[in-house]
């Protein structure tokens, strides 16, 4: 087969991919969009084998077919709560590819320059087209290929740790090695050294220093992020598998790889914008890991958390005729959301509005919360978003705040002097009553007194999310 | 311990400290009861239903006392009631120790600790044993009761075959539990409804509970937070141009209820005698502070009394007595939430724990000491007011103005942004080869319709987006195909782990995208 047919083919793989994410922007136009997806990797991987350039594809296929297995009973059996783990996951294993193929591209431009010309005319594949290459594209190759390794390193070292701290197999505290960010700087330092030295010479050495810099910048840059700043973290490592994906497209010459690399590590960048503009802070402080210093004395909260039981909260309930219940990550920690599902319906049984909102960065993962009520069949026209819902606060009955704190702290309006002060929360305090299912009276997150938990029309409902929940339901008439 | 409540003997008195209900409570502490004979008649509760629910009925109140360790009561005790108090013996009722100085100290000769019902503070823990606050709930709903029943006109506008009548008009003075129990009390009858308070934080209360905030033009604002969240006393200025606007509102007023009281003082005079004149025949004044002398300059206390232009003035001061089944509902729950308090070990023993501001604060005498003022609570009762910036409302040229610029900004920050961007591309072309240029524009016009497309994402579906990014990233596994024909064993070996590692993710991926889609259903 020859090159055009290849080429064609990736033009549509690459519209395909195009319209798959754009299908994204509704539930049901999502369903199509995700076999517009499926349909170009496949028209990708198969006018790649067949095209030039392929070898060994019986290995090929059994490999993908292998890998795919694997990957098919992982998707099957994860749970909903556990998608943030499974997306780093595999994000690492973007990452790694990534590494791999960088250093491949390095050791057939070493083989291919050491080529006679006659050689050169005769090379088959990739080396081919290495062949071709004049010494400033070969130069050009080197960068790219260079940046392809290092966002791929980063990316796969980030990604394990990542995972780790969402599975709970790391400490989700925020951990950083002595000398902090002087550390990071200095292993980015030795990578740009690895840079100039790899420009000049095309050795190995540099290449795999760089790739150990990388390798540290990853774990070491993951390491020193708190738990609640994960969002970020995984759109911003998504953002850097395209990239690396990018940069190893410019390095093998592939157009569709540099244009799905840019497709994702866009995405990602805007998903990163969104998480951290939610959270009223640059991609900078959250990246550097760690709440800024706060400019004065926090304001003092006057009142106390008033504990109430399940009998008053079915009670008040059952006289509501509105109810907005508020979800965060203690939902999917206790793994409530079916429980809720459940009362949601139980209410909408009897004709009451009830109705979910949901803060961007609610849970581990942007969406976290909308994938596990979905899960719970908890319909999605009735899962709102915080710019949506907030006004209704004030004409609501009943609001409900399940394992979510910082996300409704009225400190960050009230406070100028908060941490959070800015970020945008949900005005649940707004509403005529509220309730917080919490486990016990400590702070979340980030270690700030939430004045909400103080307010006159707030009742703190201790307990473990689920049990709490389950406890109610029987008492709803 | 054994817990007793005799029969009030206040002259039309009909509430009593106990009921059955409370008592099955109060034995579930590990208390016992006693009641006096009778002393629920008048609020309806029977001798018979106190023994049906486990109390001992007790001939003479003398008995009572002798055999009871804790006196319940609602009135403060007279003077031979407290005579009978022993030592060690806790009265629990109403005292307001700072007008009774000599019953405190006769009280705190005889030995016996006093519970004062009136002196729990105002935090929100205490609420559930705040009386003063049930009963004025009681007297507001009363008082536009009252005030109705002596109203010869509906209270809600009706437009009837017979003719249209036209709604009545509340004024309430004074917004604290008893003025918005009126205010409910009111609205809910169907008349316009006005309310009128100090304190300007109060206006949201009174607009919740669906009447109008009569607005005073004045420019001194008083924090009720400051004042555990009683009103003040205000300035002859304040006071002024408050008269000044109620005299304007008296003409058309059909009802006053005034409720305005300043903690330790005699009532204020808000309601002046040309006030009074000025209303209409048939009008209803009802005075909730009447035993303070009243709010209005013409209220006589207890007394019901008809001015010569025909508006009735009810001056009575026993409201919650005239709902005696309710008010001894609620305070007999007041005094067993107490009671809850005083024996966290709900084994019947009672612990006089002064350390808790509650208990603290209602105790008036203890241990043969007198324990009145008590020392300020630990807890604030009320955030304090933080000013509150006005929203500056713009002209609308102002608005325009603040458009035009923004719309000027944005286009700076848009071309500022093409240019620099265009200009390094343009660099870019400058040195890198043409080869590299073609892959470039691939680049970035990819990365311009991602942002063009990814905007558009909807929220919900952040989750999904990441998990199909994820599986088109996998595309990385195009150079592992293309390098695993190499001929050098560690290339194929690199590239094998890379097709598998990419094949892994992209069914994994799909898989996944496509389950967690499946699920979001419409209602």
């Amino acid at each position: 087969m020859d090159y055009g047919f290849t080429t064609a083919a990736y033009v549509v793989a690459a519209v395909l991919f195009i319209l798959s994410l754009g299908g994204l922007s509704g539930q049901e136009s999502a369903k199509r969009a995700v076999w517009y997806g499926i349909v170009g990797m496949a028209l990708a991987v198969l006018a790649t084998l067949a095209g030039p350039g392929a070898g060994l594809w019986p290995l090929s296929v059994l490999l993908v077919l292998g890998g795919g297995v694997i990957g098919w009973i992982v998707a099957q059996r994860v749970q909903m709560t556990e998608m943030p783990q499974l997306v780093a996951a595999m994000h690492s294993l973007v990452g790694l590819a990534a590494v791999f193929v960088g250093f491949n591209a390095h050791f057939e431009l070493g083989r291919v320059l050491a080529m006679d010309t006659a050689a050169r005319e005769a090379a088959t594949g990739f080396a081919a087209v290495l062949a071709h290459k004049s010494p400033v594209e070969v130069n050009i190759l080197r960068i790219e290929l260079f940046l392809g390794v290092f966002i791929g390193a980063v990316t796969f070292t980030g990604s394990v740790i990542a995972f780790g701290k969402l599975a709970g197999k790391v400490t989700s505290k925020a951990e950083k090695l002595p000398g902090g960010h002087m550390l990071n700087a200095g292993a980015a330092a030795l990578s740009a050294i690895c840079l100039i030295w790899y420009f000049n010479s095309g050795g190995f050495l540099p290449l795999i220093l760089m790739t150990l810099a990388a390798l540290f910048i990853g774990y070491h840059l993951i390491m020193g992020i708190g738990g609640a700043d994960m969002p970020v973290v995984v759109s911003m490592l998504n953002s850097y598998s395209g990239w690396a994906a990018a940069a190893i497209g410019f390095s093998l010459s592939n157009d569709l790889l540099i244009v799905v690399g840019a497709l994702v590590g866009s995405s990602g960048a805007i998903l990163s914008y969104i998480m951290c503009k939610a959270m009223n802070r640059s991609f900078v402080s959250v990246i550097l890991g760690g709440f800024g210093n706060t400019t004065g004395p926090a304001m003092e909260i006057a009142g106390e958390q008033i504990a109430i039981d399940a009998e008053g909260v079915a009670a008040a309930l059952n006289d509501a005729d509105s109810v907005i219940i508020v979800p965060g990550y203690g939902m999917a920690v206790a793994q409530a959301q079916q429980s809720v599902a459940e009362l949601t319906r139980k209410l909408r049984a009897r004709g009451k509005e009830v109705r979910f909102g949901i803060h961007p960065v609610a849970g581990r993962l942007p969406g976290h919360m909308n994938v596990l009520l979905a899960e719970a069949k908890v319909p999605y026209d009735i899962v709102l978003e915080m710019d949506e819902i907030n006004d209704d606060f004030p004409s609501t009955d009943v609001a409900i705040v399940i394992g979510s704190n910082d996300i409704v702290n009225p400190a960050a309006q009230e406070d100028p002097n908060s941490p959070i002060a800015g970020m945008p929360v949900l005005e649940v305090w707004k509403a005529k009553q509220v309730f917080v299912s919490k486990r016990g009276q400590g702070t979340g997150y980030s270690g700030i007194e939430n004045p909400l938990f103080y307010k006159e029309n707030t009742r703190m409902f201790y307990g473990d999310a689920k049990k709490s929940v389950d406890s109610l339901l029987p008492m709803l008439d | 311990m054994k817990i007793g409540a005799p029969k009030e003997i206040f002259e039309g008195e009909n509430r009593v400290a106990m009921t059955p209900d409370s008592a099955l409570q109060l034995q579930k502490l590990g208390h016992e009861c006693f009641i006096e004979t009778g002393a629920g008649a008048k609020a309806g509760f029977s001798d018979a239903a106190y023994e049906a629910a486990g109390v001992k009925v007790v001939k003479t109140a003398a008995a009572l006392f002798k055999e009871v360790d804790v006196v319940a009561k609602v009135r403060p005790p007279t003077e031979a009631e407290t005579k009978r108090l022993g030592a060690g013996q806790t009265l629990i009722s109403f005292f307001y120790p700072a007008q009774n100085k000599e019953l405190l100290e006769l009280a705190n000769k005889q030995g016996a600790t006093v519970i004062a019902m009136d002196m729990v503070p105002r935090i929100s823990r205490a609420q559930k044993m705040d009386a003063l606050s049930s009963m004025a709930n009681i007297a507001g709903y009363r008082a536009v009761i009252e005030a109705g029943n002596n109203f010869g006109r509906f209270f809600t506008g009706q437009v009837t075959a017979a003719g249209k009548v036209p709604p009545a008009k509340v004024l309430i003075i004074g917004a604290g539990v008893a003025g918005l129990a009126a205010i409910g009390t009111s609205t809910s009858l169907g008349a316009i409804t006005y309310a009128f308070d100090v304190r300007p934080e109060v206006a949201e209360q009174i607009e919740s509970m669906g009447a109008e905030f009569v607005y005073l033009d004045f420019a001194e604002q008083t924090d009720g937070a400051a004042t555990g969240g009683y009103a003040a006393p205000s300035s002859p200025e304040f006071r002024e141009a408050q008269l000044k606007k109620f005299r304007e509102l008296a003409p058309e007023m059909d009802i006053v209820i005034s409720t305005a009281l300043i903690p330790g003082r005699d009532a204020p005079v808000l309601w002046t005698k040309d006030m009074v004149e000025a209303m209409k025949p048939g009008s209803v004044i009802v005075d909730l502070a009447a035993e303070r002398g009243g709010n209005c300059e013409l209220t006589v206390k207890d007394e019901k009394i008809v001015t010569p232009n025909g508006v009735t003035i009810v001056g009575y001061t026993d409201f919650p007595s005239r709902m005696a089944a309710q008010a001894s509902t609620l305070y007999s729950t007041n005094v067993r939430h107490m009671m809850t308090d005083l024996t966290p070990a709900k084994d019947g023993v009672v612990n006089q724990n002064m350390d808790d501001d509650v208990i603290r604060g209602a105790t008036v005498t203890h241990a043969g000491a007198v324990t009145f003022p008590p020392p300020p609570p630990k807890i604030q009762a009320i955030a304090a007011q933080k000013p509150k910036e006005k929203p500056k409302e713009l002209t609308p040229e102002e608005r325009r103005a603040a458009e035009v610029a923004a719309f000027k900004a944005q286009t700076r920050s848009q071309v500022t942004l093409l240019g620099v961007g265009g200009a390094l591309i343009l660099l870019a072309g400058l040195f890198a080869p043409a080869s590299f240029m073609q892959h470039f524009i691939v680049f970035v016009l990819s990365v311009f319709v991602g942002f063009q497309v990814i905007w558009n994402v909807s929220h919900s579906l952040h989750t999904p987006l990441m998990a199909v990014t994820n599986a088109i990233s996998s595309i990385i596994i195009l150079g592992a195909l293309l390098q695993i024909g190499s001929g050098s064993f560690l290339v194929i070996l690199l590239a094998a782990l890379s097709v598998f590692m990419a094949g892994i993710n992209i069914f994994g991926g799909f898989m996944v995208t496509r389950r967690m889609l499946a699920m979001f259903q419409k209602s």
